[in-house]
């Protein structure tokens, strides 16, 4: 449990000024240091159970401190809406509780910024990148954190392979930050709108969201969120001169192919709405990027967009961005499992004695891991049928209310109707709230870890 | 160093935990996904599922950049595939191979200069070798020897009537007149390297350094005769008692084998002629006193069967004063066979696992490590390694006493030009000295890791 505090002490470091700020992290600080004094734990063994579990307490933990000054500043008087504001944060998430993101002081949108970069690779993973963390289960943290169904390493040493990962992570970053700032983007947004597409979050510093930059500025986010947006193995692939096969990475292709083709239809769609035909594709990749790779960003206001756009956009939140990459959702590789089953299904319908295997990137997908992924998508809809039960009680509309858990839950940030892009969530109550902060947590951990926090199993001894 | 291990069963793992730890890469490749998922979640190594001799495998498992690759699966066939096909597909990759069977592991030499392997390890010569080498000291449960042979450590239990029980260790040389040291002593689960206000108790394990020479004076100084065993018996006729065998054989020790079936008996008979080949079942009391477990100096349980080894190792130690050397496979009856004082208890896997870690030392050596020898004198919690002292080293020309050791060290023996000094406060290290340390801590790779 004490994984945590070390973990907090090291985000809040980099925060830049407020008084606020420096305050809680002196206190973090400290509470670390004499947790780490008083509390040697006994076995520093970490196992499935301590993984899980140490993961889920991280993240709530950070992002209870990490809300703490937002209160404490006044800036969101309300300490449930700061803690909504920080979990959207950490979860790459986006969704903001803010009527005037503009009328916040610049360190409290900096950390706001901040909490998506550091959410987007994993907390416990930036951890394990700077400190030898002891112990060889070092694997379990790992898995409980990073997205996607099957977590392999890129190099024999967990530790390696974190800190390669951010290496990846932080060069992607700077590249971005460098091609930002050479479009004539101004220092600060550049650093904030960088961290938010890095981590796929999705604060914007202006109330417009994405809107008041140059047409090239937003070209440049739209490649990025998607290059993000792709599994880092292709990355470790081309980095290891392995170019070809980083290349024929099936799940990337289909993502790809996915994006395409979720533009061609919007752009068909939404033709006459914009002043050109460039235009509207521009307005059209930005969004379909933004939204599949769950960042959330906006150029333009889609809640205006024709009914048949608005759903293509509802259902790529729910398809995600790749395994293994900053952005959350169902995430494309497990679609793809998901679809060649029920081909299979199909097809062992008219042919009942026929074999067959399911593969991924060339590999046999085994039974185990099947049956997980059906099972992760079976959970994953009934958090959902649930949150949107409960979020009903608030009595908004029905597109309110299902995007606004969908939106949470696929960690992207603005929903349609009411919490669509020019809208926010600070109309919810509070128990709405909660519901939405235990979705975007469970959608960032990919669902486990947080219903192990809660489950019985788990406290028994 | 980067390091693949193809074979992921007790050796391959053993191997993977224990140079994990010792912050090697591993990244290990089995056919069975189940053995990959387990390792990968006890160990900080990477899996691969597949078959270990493929190329685009071995490719995937980073063979370019790999030092060593250690072949361990079942089949010896696949391991000297797997070691061929890592010479050609790796770039500087050293091969390692468990080769099992007698027609091949015969031709050993031959295997390593040709085929260019590394090292070629037979897990049942490499524990017949491990259990001669026991039968020299039938009082000591365990020796190893360093210097080329010139120092060795025994490892032996303090009984009752002994007179080191009672005895503090600053006290013993005065009492014994003898040159030895003592580095080690286990009480129960706890290992400890003792002071000079350490008190011996009855029960205790110790282990001691010396030479050959000082080592027997000390035991006769004990009132512990210990004079090689003339006779032995072994239960099972598996290859380990095959190629024991005919070691003891060749030391001029009379060999009686107790086998169960009647075509190994005969196959035992053409290969060991000089030996006692006894068709019948090793557990049948009466058979054993008809063959004079009373009077065998030392007998050794080779069945295939954990609990049939105790058990007969059990029956010997309360019939006979025989030296016991008991086999068992399962790693985790160590708890429980120890307070049950079986005598010498030899771990097969254990035995080519540290054969090879050996092997892996000596060669990072090369790589800037010192590590001339390692043994692991109680499971994980001790080591005994050997350094090569080299010029520039921190160590070279200071009085013992003035080194700021790290705790739990202990310097059991200086191999000067040849001949093995028990250092005091006064000795000094001198370049091109060799170095027996010994140490509760792991991960030791230099001299300079003893120094605070």
């Amino acid at each position: 449990m004490f994984l945590a505090l070390p973990c907090i002490t090291a985000l809040i470091y980099r925060e830049e000024s407020g008084w606020y700020f420096a305050a809680v992290m002196v206190v973090c600080l400290l509470v670390g240091l004499i947790a780490k004094k008083f509390f040697r734990p006994k076995s520093t063994v970490i196992f499935a159970k301590e993984g899980l579990v140490a993961v889920a307490l991280c993240w709530v933990v950070a992002s209870a401190v990490g809300a703490l000054p937002f209160t404490l500043s006044r800036e969101i008087p309300s300490y449930v809406d700061a803690l909504f504001e920080m979990i959207s944060g950490f979860t790459t998430t986006g969704s903001s509780i803010l009527t005037d993101v503009e009328a916040m002081s610049h360190c409290a949108r900096f950390w706001r910024s901040f909490a998506h970069w550091l959410g987007g690779m994993g907390i416990l993973v930036f951890v394990m990148a700077i400190m030898p963390l002891g112990g060889s289960y070092s694997m379990y943290l790992m898995k409980a954190e990073s997205p996607g169904p099957a977590v392999g390493k890129l190099v024999p040493k967990a530790r390696h392979t974190a800190m390669l990962l951010y290496q990846i992570y932080i060069f992607l970053t700077i590249v971005q930050i460098v091609l930002l700032l050479l479009a004539g983007m101004p220092m600060f947004d550049t650093l904030t709108i960088t961290f938010g597409t890095a981590g796929t979050g999705g604060f914007a510093i202006l109330n417009s969201s994405c809107a008041d930059y140059t047409t090239l500025q937003q070209a440049i986010i739209t490649v990025f969120m998607i290059l993000f947006g792709i599994n880092f193995n292709v990355y470790f692939l081309i980095y290891a001169k392995k170019i070809k096969q980083g290349l024929r990475c099936e799940e990337m292709r289909v993502y790809l192919g996915v994006i395409a083709a979720a533009i061609i239809l919007i752009t068909i769609n939404t033709r006459g709405m914009f002043q050109s035909l460039f235009q509207t594709v521009h307005h059209a990749a930005f969004q379909v990027a933004s939204i599949i790779t769950t960042t959330g960003y906006a150029t333009t206001n889609f809640d205006l967009w024709p009914e048949f756009s608005k759903m293509i956009l509802v259902l790529l939140m729910f398809i995600g961005a790749c395994a293994g990459s900053t952005g959350g959702g169902i995430k494309v590789s497990r679609c793809i499992v998901l679809v060649k089953s029920i081909r299979n299904e199909l097809f062992y319908a008219l042919h009942p004695r026929s074999v067959h295997n399911i593969e991924l990137e060339g590999h046999k997908v085994d039974k185990s891991m099947l049956l997980a992924i059906d099972r992760f998508f079976f959970v994953y809809i009934l958090i959902f049928a649930f949150s949107v039960l409960i979020v009903s009680l608030d009595n908004f509309d029905f597109m309110t209310n299902f995007t606004a858990v969908a939106t949470t839950l696929n960690n992207v940030g603005p929903g349609l109707s009411l919490v669509g892009p020019t809208g926010n969530f600070h109309m919810f109550s509070d128990l709405s709230k909660f519901v939405m902060m235990f979705d975007m947590l469970a959608g960032r951990l990919e669902v486990i870890p947080m219903l192990v926090l809660f489950s019985p199993f788990m406290w028994k001894k | 160093m980067q390091i693949i291990i193809v074979g992921c069963g007790n050796v391959g793992g053993t191997l993977a935990e224990q140079l994990s730890r010792e912050d090697h890469n591993i990244t290990v490749i089995d056919t069975k996904a189940e053995r990959i998922r387990d390792i990968t979640e006890r160990c900080d190594v990477m899996g691969i599922t597949g078959n270990g001799a493929v190329r685009s495998v071995q490719m995937e498992a980073g063979i370019e950049e790999a030092d060593l690759l250690i072949a361990v699966t079942d089949s010896d066939e696949l391991n000297l595939l797997c070691c061929l096909i890592a010479k050609k597909a790796g770039r500087t990759c050293q091969t390692i191979a468990r080769v099992r069977n007698p027609h091949y592991s015969k031709e050993a030499a031959f295997l390593k200069d040709e085929l260019g392997l590394a090292m070629v390890i037979n897990p049942e010569l490499a524990a017949a070798y491990e259990i001669a080498r026991l039968l020299k000291y039938p009082k000591a449960i365990k020796v190893e020897t360093f210097a080329k042979g010139r120092a060795e450590l025994l490892k032996f239990r303090v009984t009752n009537g002994n007179p080191l029980v009672g005895c503090q260790l600053k006290d013993i040389p005065a009492k014994l007149h003898c040159d030895v040291l003592i580095c080690t002593v286990e009480r129960g689960e706890d290992v400890a390297i003792p002071d000079g206000n350490f008190t011996i108790l009855d029960g205790d394990l110790i282990s001691v350094v010396s030479t050959s020479k000082n080592l027997q004076q000390f035991f006769r100084k004990m009132g512990m005769a210990s004079a090689r065993v003339k006779n032995s018996m072994i239960i099972g006729g598996g290859s380990t008692s095959y190629y024991l065998a005919k070691q003891l054989l060749a030391n001029g020790i009379q060999v009686k084998i107790v086998e169960r079936d009647k075509d190994r008996c005969r196959s035992l008979c053409d290969l060991l002629p000089e030996a006692t080949i006894i068709l019948g079942d090793g557990t049948d009391r009466s058979l054993l006193t008809e063959e004079g477990i009373e009077n065998t100096q030392s007998f050794i349980t080779m069945t295939n069967i954990d609990e049939e080894n105790i058990m007969l190792s059990l029956y010997a130690k309360m019939v006979s004063h025989a030296k016991l050397v008991t086999k068992v496979h399962r790693i985790s009856y160590n708890e429980l066979i120890g307070p049950l004082d079986l005598g010498s208890v030899i771990y097969p896997k254990y035995i080519t696992a540290e054969n090879i870690i050996r092997y892996v030392r000596a060669l990072s050596n090369s790589m800037g490590s010192n590590v001339e020898t390692l043994y692991k004198l109680i499971e994980d919690k001790a080591e005994a390694l050997e350094f090569y002292i080299r010029g520039d080293s921190p160590v070279v020309g200071v009085p013992l006493q003035d080194l700021n050791l790290k705790s739990n060290i202990l310097i059991a023996a200086i191999n000067h030009n040849g001949s093995i000094i028990t250092p005091g406060g006064q000795s000094r290290i001198y370049r091109g000295d060799t170095v027996i340390v010994i140490t509760t801590r792991t991960g030791l790779h230099d001299i300079r890791d003893i120094l605070q």
